[in-house]
């Protein structure tokens, strides 16, 4: 029954395979974009890739972008999950960059908003240049989120993507992981979705949390899909392709299970 | 079928004709257009090294993946790179396409981390000036094949990246010039449709003389973006889909063909769809919620059908009742009209209406006007 619970909460991970240590780092030069939607919020698979980012037996590093909420909101949540924000990032595997504030002055809204990106980027490749050569391949680039980014870019979509390119190039350059968190029910409106496709074409898998189609439930609190598309990659592991899972939220942890598993 | 794109490829520009010009499109749907454009890059770079090809090298103008992934897809599909630099050239424009990394250099703000540019690779670090693009792609050519009467082909890994920073006419305009060039004996390139309204991708389509279309097996899958809510139908095609592709001839005419194809770990596999499964023609039919087809057993159960007034089967012959006798007549043993065996009928008389119509007396329909020959 303890095996049973066990593999249960490894469902995700099992989709994403990282169910065993394996070296390299399974999502090492992949983007992993998140879609979710206001009914099923996808930060809980946020939370969960940082915990199992900063695991103690691994080296890895997490470079944070919130434009979402503050430092405190992520650390209280993680302390819950088992991991400690704070003694991370003063071990320096865990790098916050509060993106609150960041407003482009009034002006040449384009150009600024162009240029902040740009001084942005550099901070990130700053980051990375000063860690040991050996761990460069080490690094994860979380967003959080990229709906707000573009409110920091006055709108402008085409900045965004051009930002998004340049973290895509380091997956290529040094073997940086790109996660992206995106909520899809703002876009739903639109006749054509433009930025959220070219995000989907930019990604090697793909996660979307969903409600229930059958509508609400007690102890299911939606569905999440895995989508692995970057297969010409050459390097994925062509096994649980397309997983479907349910999930149900807890205090201090999620828990993952097939559809129908449950009575 | 997809062979016979590589081959017109392969065979590049007649005398006096523009190049054979390759759009491969495809949409989030069925997202597998690039797995087909490394097709068509591996199976080009095969030819050119056998010595088969019109074309003596390839430029490929990488805008979405890192030249050291094209490098390494050729040497997972089989393709020798050893003397890759006498006949590749990769014009970066992925690396830095809009100089960002080169100011942070500049500046000294950090030490630029990639990898030393290879002989074979040329940097190009604004993509929104189309005029310098066009010049690069030419000189990146022209240290392949010199200045002599040989060929080179041209390979766009993105179409949607050139027209986020650039408008279309200027886009379609580079195409126009590279196709058009004497030097450039194919030239082919990738379109996500789905990111730009139907003008654009028909502008770029119009440039092209052969148009591949990545599909998903299932019609119904078509338009939508991961449809969660059929989650079995999207696991049965992931990975699988149609390939349609319109073939167009300098005298105007267009020949479709259809292929299915299965990506795998090694590459793309294409399996051709025999004309009797009609994928083509289905294809090609209007998509309506209803059946415009019987099916095998519908044809049957309607053969079965006796028609109202047809007695068929029997051995006896067909009799078409006139209409005139009474059903009791007939079990009297009176004798029907049959087709079997004409006969006249004395007993009802033969009747004749003749009518001519004058015209000029009759009375107009009550929508004609009967002054409109008057000129009042």
């Amino acid at each position: 029954m303890v095996a049973m619970e066990n593999r249960s909460l490894n469902l995700l991970d099992e989709a994403l395979s990282l169910e065993q240590r394996m070296e390299p780092w399974p999502l090492r030069g992949k983007l992993l974009l998140i879609e979710d939607c206001v009914e099923t919020s996808g930060s809980f698979v946020l939370h969960h890739l940082v915990k199992r980012i900063l695991s103690p037996n691994s080296s890895n590093i997490v470079i944070f972008l919130a434009f979402s909420r503050p430092f405190s909101h992520y650390d209280r949540i993680l302390r819950k999950l088992g991991c400690n924000l704070v003694a991370q990032r003063d071990n320096s595997r865990f790098f916050f960059l509060d993106m609150l504030m960041l407003q482009c002055p009034d002006g040449n809204e384009e150009k600024t908003s162009e240029g902040g990106f740009a001084d942005l980027y550099g901070k990130i490749q700053k980051i990375i240049n000063a860690l040991p050569e050996n761990h460069r391949n080490h690094v994860t680039i979380m967003i959080d989120d990229v709906s707000l980014m573009e409110v920091a870019a006055y709108g402008s979509s085409d900045h965004v993507l051009d930002f998004l390119h340049y973290c895509h190039t380091l997956t290529s350059d040094v073997g940086c992981s790109l996660v992206i968190l995106n909520h899809e029910d703002i876009y739903s409106s639109m006749e054509r979705p433009v930025f959220i496709m070219q995000m989907e074409y930019l990604a090697d898998i793909l996660i979307k949390t969903q409600p229930l189609a059958t509508g609400l439930a007690a102890d299911v609190h939606g569905q999440l899909t895995v989508l692995n598309t970057g297969i010409c990659s050459g390097n994925g592991n062509l096994k649980n392709k397309i997983s479907n899972l349910q999930f149900m939220v807890k205090e201090n942890s999620v828990e993952y299970f097939y559809p129908g598993s449950r009575s | 079928m997809a062979e016979s794109i590589c081959r017109n490829l392969r065979d590049g520009a007649l005398e006096g004709e523009h190049a054979p010009a390759l759009t491969i499109r495809d949409a989030i749907d069925s997202p597998f257009g690039f797995d087909v454009f490394a097709h068509v890059l591996s199976q080009l770079s095969s030819f050119i090294l056998a010595g088969k090809s019109q074309s003596r090298g390839v430029v490929v103008v990488a805008f979405t993946r890192s030249p050291s992934f094209y490098v390494d897809l050729l040497k997972r599909r089989g393709v020798d790179v050893s003397s890759s630099h006498k006949w590749l050239r990769i014009l970066d424009c992925y690396t830095d396409p809009l100089g960002w990394k080169d100011k942070l250099v500049d500046s000294g703000n950090l030490v630029d981390t990639s990898d030393e540019a290879s002989c074979m690779t040329h940097l190009c670090k604004d993509v929104r000036d189309l005029d310098n693009l066009y010049s690069l792609i030419l000189e990146s050519g022209k240290g392949l094949v010199g200045q002599g009467k040989v060929h080179l082909s041209v390979a766009i890994d993105s179409v949607n990246a050139m027209l986020r920073h650039a408008p279309m006419s200027r886009v379609a305009g580079l195409l126009s010039n590279l196709r058009s060039h004497d030097q450039v004996s194919c030239i082919y390139w990738l379109l996500h449709s789905d990111l730009h309204e139907v003008r654009v991708t028909s502008s770029v389509e119009y440039i092209s003389s052969m148009v591949a279309n990545v599909e998903p097996l299932n019609q119904s899958a078509r338009g939508q973006r991961w449809d969660l809510e059929n989650i079995f139908m999207l696991k049965q095609n992931f990975g699988k889909g149609k390939l349609n592709v319109r073939f167009k001839r300098r005298n105007g005419r267009v020949r479709m063909m259809c292929e299915e194809f299965h990506i795998e770990q090694s590459g793309i596999n294409f399996t051709p769809v025999s004309p009797e499964d009609g994928t083509i023609n289905q294809g090609l039919l209007p998509k309506v919620q209803f059946s415009l087809q019987l099916s095998e057993k519908e044809q049957t159960e309607r053969a079965k059908v006796v028609l109202p007034f047809e007695h068929q089967g029997n051995g006896k012959p067909i009799q078409i009742y006139d209409g005139r006798r009474s059903i009791t007549e007939n079990k009297n043993g009176a004798t029907l009209v049959s087709t079997g065996n004409p006969q006249k009928n004395e007993a009802s008389g033969e009747g004749e209406i003749i009518y001519f119509r004058d015209s000029d007396d009759e009375m107009p329909d009550s929508d004609e006007d009967p002054d409109d020959d008057l000129d009042i």
